[in-house]
């Protein structure tokens, strides 16, 4: 007998992309994301034969979002993980590694791109809306491409999409672009502007270099948006509340919003709202689980975070463990209105290697 | 300068490719001239040649030489065929 066709993947994943992004009760979400998670888990067993060996013992129908294999984020760097042929894959990403890492390689196909860039934009239009603003960019112009693309020029190039009258503030060697920043500063003082870096990049060789050299820049209008691990500024005892306020001291900018993500899971990152909670969009879900025996941890208490997104259909990354620390806070009730889960995150499991974007910027004065 | 003239040379010179090459059927990514960061050298070209300002959903939809068209004639931009 004839059945109905079924929906192929990537037609339930555009659908995904089409809801809203912070509306969702996470029980209608779970509802929602299981069957799709169930689904690329199939594609990956087909497609991907290291995947196919890790787990294809695990079943293929799981009940629960949580009983779903994850990937250790480490295997990136170990394996070249792809789940369509060579031809398909468009972009390879590299997380820029320091000296003695091994680079994770993501590789990307049209398809996987374009819905990376959608999500991005969906969330971001949840707090920028949907104009474009002029846009400082607190890092360095991106050197000559040689196909590959590190995880720093993409992150770069995703949230660029969000700007106009793209001006980079740093020189090639880190220093400050003072005319840059000066013409910048001069032409978009009123008007609102999307300010973005990395965190540890934005710290070291903005804020910091402000403060030594005495220099003003104001952009009372601006909203500062940052990502990358924060190690280095733990090193320097800066926690989240004190970038804030040193932020707004010194630049006099009061929106800063610090989001969660990783070259691994690009688009669907977890922003941090008004209350300081990071919030999972509809694209992507976050598990905590034990680091000892990997149970899924209750709300409060503190362990790995695993994260979950319905986009990676070119490389096997839809569930993966970090080796970031976190504690989910709260499902549906976050103050800000946002539904779903809720999570604060502690820095790295110890005596993991120093990755992220800005943590692997190597700095002169550091 | 007619629109469609106009949109070919903004193709031609954000890509870097040929006035031939410029046809409804191109699609984004499917040549290497035409990648995410070409693509935002396109977005500005067009602004300028229109003068309109384009948003952040229309970036996402340009997937094509037609698309651009579909998109820019919310603009006010009119495209004879």
């Amino acid at each position: 007998m004839l059945t109905d066709r079924e929906p192929h993947l990537p037609e339930i994943i555009e659908e995904v992309l089409g809801l809203p992004v912070y509306e969702l009760l996470q029980a209608d979400k779970s509802a929602y994301l299981l069957p799709v998670f169930n689904q690329l888990h199939v594609h990956h067993t087909q497609q991907c034969a290291s995947y196919f060996n890790a787990f294809s013992s695990h079943g293929s129908q799981f009940k629960t979002i949580s009983e779903l294999p994850f990937v250790a984020v480490r295997l990136f760097k170990l394996l070249n993980l792809k789940s369509v042929s060579e031809d398909k894959v468009t972009k390879c990403l590299l997380s820029s590694g320091t000296t003695g890492s091994t680079p994770s390689k993501v590789y990307l196909d049209a398809v996987t791109s374009r819905w990376q860039s959608k999500a991005l934009v969906k969330i971001m239009q949840q707090f920028l809306g949907k104009q474009r603003l002029p846009m400082l960019i607190i890092d360095s112009p991106p050197q000559t491409s040689d196909g590959s693309l590190n995880a720093r020029a993409a992150g770069i190039q995703g949230l660029g999409l969000f700007g106009r009258h793209h001006t980079y503030a740093l020189n090639s060697d880190m220093s400050i672009n003072w005319k840059a920043i000066e013409q910048f500063s001069a032409k978009f003082a009123n008007v609102p502007t999307l300010i973005f870096g990395f965190t540890f990049m934005v710290w070291q060789h903005f804020i910091l270099e402000l403060q030594r050299t005495g220099k003003q820049v104001n952009l009372p209008q601006g909203h500062l948006f940052h990502s990358g691990g924060w190690k280095k500024l733990a090193a320097q005892e800066v926690d989240n509340t004190t970038f804030k306020q040193v932020v707004k001291r010194t630049v006099g900018i009061s929106q800063v919003t610090n989001f969660y993500g990783m070259a691994e899971q690009v688009g669907s990152v977890f922003m941090e709202c008004e209350r300081g909670f990071l919030h999972a969009p509809v694209t992507a879900d976050i598990i905590i689980r034990n680091p000892y025996n990997f149970k899924v941890c209750a709300r409060g208490e503190r362990g790995l975070v695993q994260v979950l997104s319905v986009l990676p259909y070119s490389y096997p990354g839809f569930s993966i463990l970090t080796e970031d620390l976190g504690t989910l806070r709260g499902t549906d009730d976050c103050q800000c209105g946002r539904k779903g889960n809720y999570f604060t995150l502690h820095g790295r499991l110890p005596k993991v290697e120093i990755r992220g974007c800005s943590d692997t910027s190597q700095s002169p004065l550091s | 300068m007619t629109n469609e003239k106009k949109l070919t040379q903004a193709f031609v010179s954000a890509l870097s490719i040929d006035e031939a090459q410029v046809v409804d059927s191109l699609q984004y990514n499917t040549i290497k001239e035409w990648d995410s960061t070409a693509h935002m050298v396109l977005i500005a070209e067009l602004e300028d040649a229109f003068d309109v300002m384009l948003d952040t959903d229309d970036i996402i939809d340009m997937s094509s030489v037609a698309k651009a068209k579909t998109i820019l004639q919310r603009y006010d931009v009119e495209f004879s065929d």
